[in-house]
């Protein structure tokens, strides 16, 4: 009888550990979810003083670009209870506040003192709030990002191409400022031999897939003076999307594409361009804020052999928007610990550890200080940038929005189907078929 | 030999059970795992194609929209130009790796010198994983220094980085169709040379008897009786290609612009990125319905071919 009594007092006793141990880790361990790429590793390293300071545990779950949102999005769609803290792109605040994915963060900003006005106007309204501009949080302003641009600064600054390019366009061969002299000096690289290698003029994105051709095309269509409503809030798209500015820009994309890029790149991002450029094929290229500082440290192609220079303008200054905020998981069964990350992060300290490391801090005690500007070789294009920026539809039917322009754009601009205007009326179709779908219009 | 049952005296010995209840002790789970991952599913995607259903959106309340769907789907252009670029890609990887294949049995089963190493050489393709081909393919068709370029480059004059296999509307669907055949083509071959080893030689004995000619053994009986066979090959394939999925993602993605997008990158782009689950779920059960209804008309044509 003792023996069975020990026997069954083991057994409830191991049945106990084993519920109560895996509660007690969870209790001390955070994940954090977010797209696998050169700030996540900064971010890692952030982290450190989190635990050190907490004593949590931090896990990352990273996930490439091209399966982020398949892999994020069905992980929040399915209920699961991967991600404490979530750094998700900004299209998908609008779907995720609606289908109570995050944590509205309002009360808990008000109770810790957070306040949104420390952070950029910009970032706060593309990467927090939901309606877009009001405020509503549903994230912190984690990682700001725009499309700039790199360029080979050695190329630039060799004599002969300097005489030549001066006597051709009566001009310096510098950095273009505007998208017509983006494709001038584009035009001047393509089939050019440079150190004994035939180059290109410009990588940019074309990618099908995800979301890559309309980030890249954007960077032209903005500056040109496309919309995507004439009236804010009114879905009145003719007009707007597909108004002769559009068209102008659209086509000045195409003319890029066709007259500058390396053969092969019909299905690229930002893996891509970055391949292009640091094997020496191209003289200029296209991508995201976030990679400047892992180019500059390229002993190939980095330090004095690069330069930055942010979106050309053309009637206005413009530049497509990236970047992400960071959101707590409704699901999460850590809410407390996710919190006290939120507010751990938004110390200025803290986000000026993040600069310093390579995360795009857009907390103004970082952007504002006096040394800012000169703090990185891209730092003042960087806010340039960021005052300039526009954000593709916050709608919670973005990926659907964003699908028909993928679509649209890289049947025009890489499979040479239709002209800029039939590709962006029909976009206008799409997208006012949508709209209608979701009872706005 | 006779294969043994399960002496009824022993089953009851053990469990009390007959041969009847074991039977079904053990096909019930696999009954039930079929119930579980085939048929509910399928069910469950009827039952959704006549909703406004979204996965994105559980929470949003789901309604009954009838036959909305179906009829968006069959007006849908977009869709129809995904259904022709399907039937190309069967149309031509059928017909070349039929060609190609049975070619390549009737060589191999001339029982050459070394005709076993270069069956097994042969066989490789079909043994690589489909990953691994379209990535292996993506680098050979890559303008600057892919091989296939090159080789193309060395036969017909035109420069390498001058054409772009992958990235060109033209070329990219006879891309995938290489590819495909490529990976395929044995298999198609190996299906083949079974028919060609079951004609039993006393046939050509007696055609030699009759002094029929090589030529007429070939179409009198090497053909008629390797039909079958090959039908089945084409069956095999035809379905296969229908659902082609993974080479054309690896490959093009779809594009260029949406040149090679099949419907199964259609099905996955309205499922799983706009998240369209009802509506998409009426497109699979379309999809569905059209191969289960061609293959069933293809078989009653095979039945009728081996009957002869």
């Amino acid at each position: 009888m003792r023996k069975m009594t020990k026997a069954l007092m083991g057994m409830s006793s191991a049945l106990v550990l084993s519920t109560a141990l895996p509660e007690i880790a969870k209790a001390d361990e955070l994940t954090l979810c977010w797209a696998a790429w050169d700030p996540a590793n900064a971010l890692v390293e952030l982290s450190k003083d989190f635990t050190a300071a907490t004593g949590t545990a931090m896990k990352f779950e990273f996930v490439p670009w091209p399966n982020f949102a398949d892999r994020i999005l069905n992980e929040l769609n399915s209920g699961g209870k991967l991600c404490d803290l979530l750094i998700g792109d900004s299209q998908w605040i609008g779907g995720s506040a609606e289908n109570g994915y995050y944590v509205k963060l309002n009360d808990f900003f008000d109770k810790e003192g957070i306040k949104m006005s420390d952070f950029a106007e910009a970032a706060v309204n593309a990467y927090s709030t939901w309606p877009k501009g009001t405020p509503n949080y549903w994230a912190l302003p984690a990682m700001g990002d725009a499309n700039g641009w790199f360029y080979r600064k050695d190329w630039f600054a060799k004599p002969e191409l300097q005489a030549e390019f001066r006597q051709k366009y009566g001009r310096d061969l510098a950095a273009p400022q505007t998208w017509d002299e983006l494709k001038q000096v584009a035009e001047f690289f393509t089939g050019r031999d440079v150190d004994g290698q035939k180059v290109y003029g410009a990588a940019i994105f074309t990618e099908r897939a995800s979301e890559g051709i309309t980030m890249g095309a954007t960077s032209a269509l903005y500056p040109y003076g496309f919309k995507y409503e004439k009236t804010s809030g009114k879905y009145d798209m003719d007009g707007a999307v597909n108004s002769p500015d559009a068209v102008a820009g659209l086509e000045a994309y195409k003319a890029l594409y066709k007259c500058c890029q390396p053969p092969g790149y019909t299905d690229s991002y930002m893996g891509e361009g970055l391949d292009a450029f640091k094997s020496g094929q191209v003289a200029m290229a296209m991508n995201w804020f976030a990679f400047f500082p892992g180019l500059h440290k390229d002993e190939k192609v980095g330090g004095d052999k690069i330069g930055f220079f942010v979106n050309p303008k053309q009637k206005t200054a413009a530049s497509t928007l990236g970047g992400q905020g960071i959101s707590v998981v409704a699901n999460t069964d850590n809410m407390d610990g996710a919190l006290a990350y939120i507010k751990w992060f938004a110390q200025p300290e803290v986000q000026k550890k993040w600069w310093s490391l390579g995360g795009y801090a857009v907390h103004n005690s970082v952007l504002n200080d006096p040394s800012f500007k000169d703090s990185q070789p891209f730092a003042a294009d960087f806010l340039v940038a960021m005052n300039q920026v526009q954000d593709f539809w916050q709608e919670p039917s973005y990926a659907i929005l964003m699908q028909a322009m993928q679509k649209r754009l890289h049947d025009y601009v890489v499979a040479d189907q239709g002209t800029a205007q039939e590709a962006l009326d029909a976009l206008a179709n799409d997208w006012k078929e949508i709209f209608e779908d979701e009872g706005k219009l | 030999m006779l294969a043994r049952s399960t002496p009824a005296a022993i089953a009851i010995q053990v469990r009390g059970l007959s041969d009847r209840a074991i039977a079904w002790l053990f096909i019930t789970p696999a009954i039930a795992l079929l119930l579980a991952i085939n048929i509910f599913p399928l069910i469950w995607a009827v039952y959704l194609s006549f909703t406004n259903f979204r996965a994105n959106r559980p929470n949003a309340e789901v309604e009954g929209v009838g036959l909305r769907n179906y009829q968006r789907v069959l007006n849908d252009p977009d869709i129809w130009i995904a259904m022709q670029t399907t039937a190309h890609f069967v149309f031509w990887t059928i017909l070349l790796q039929t060609a190609i294949g049975f070619a390549l049995a009737y060589l191999i089963d001339r029982k050459f010198r070394g005709h076993a190493f270069w069956t097994t050489v042969i066989l490789i393709p079909m043994m690589l994983s489909p990953a691994v081909v379209g990535n292996f393919w993506r680098f050979l068709y890559q303008p600057q220094i892919g091989l296939f370029n090159y080789i193309v480059s060395f036969f017909s004059g035109i420069a390498p980085s001058s054409f772009e296999m992958l990235g060109s509307v033209t070329l990219a669907p006879w891309a995938i169709i290489i590819v495909d055949t490529w990976m395929w083509t044995p298999y198609v071959m190996l299906i083949c040379l079974a028919g060609l080893r079951s004609i039993p030689d006393y046939i050509y004995e007696a055609a030699e008897v009759d002094r029929a000619s090589a030529w007429r053994q070939f179409w009198s009986i090497t053909v008629p009786m390797a039909l079958p066979f090959i039908m089945l090959a084409v069956l095999f394939r035809g379905i296969e290609n229908f659902k082609m999925f993974d080479m054309v993602m690896l490959l093009t993605g779809g594009g260029p612009g949406s040149t090679t997008e099949v419907a199964s990158i259609t099905l996955k782009r309205e499922a799983f990125e706009s998240w369209l689950t009802g509506r998409s779920s009426a497109f699979a059960i379309i999809l569905f319905v059209a191969v289960f209804g061609l293959a069933n008309v293809y078989v009653k044509a095979l039945n009728k071919v081996k009957q002869r």
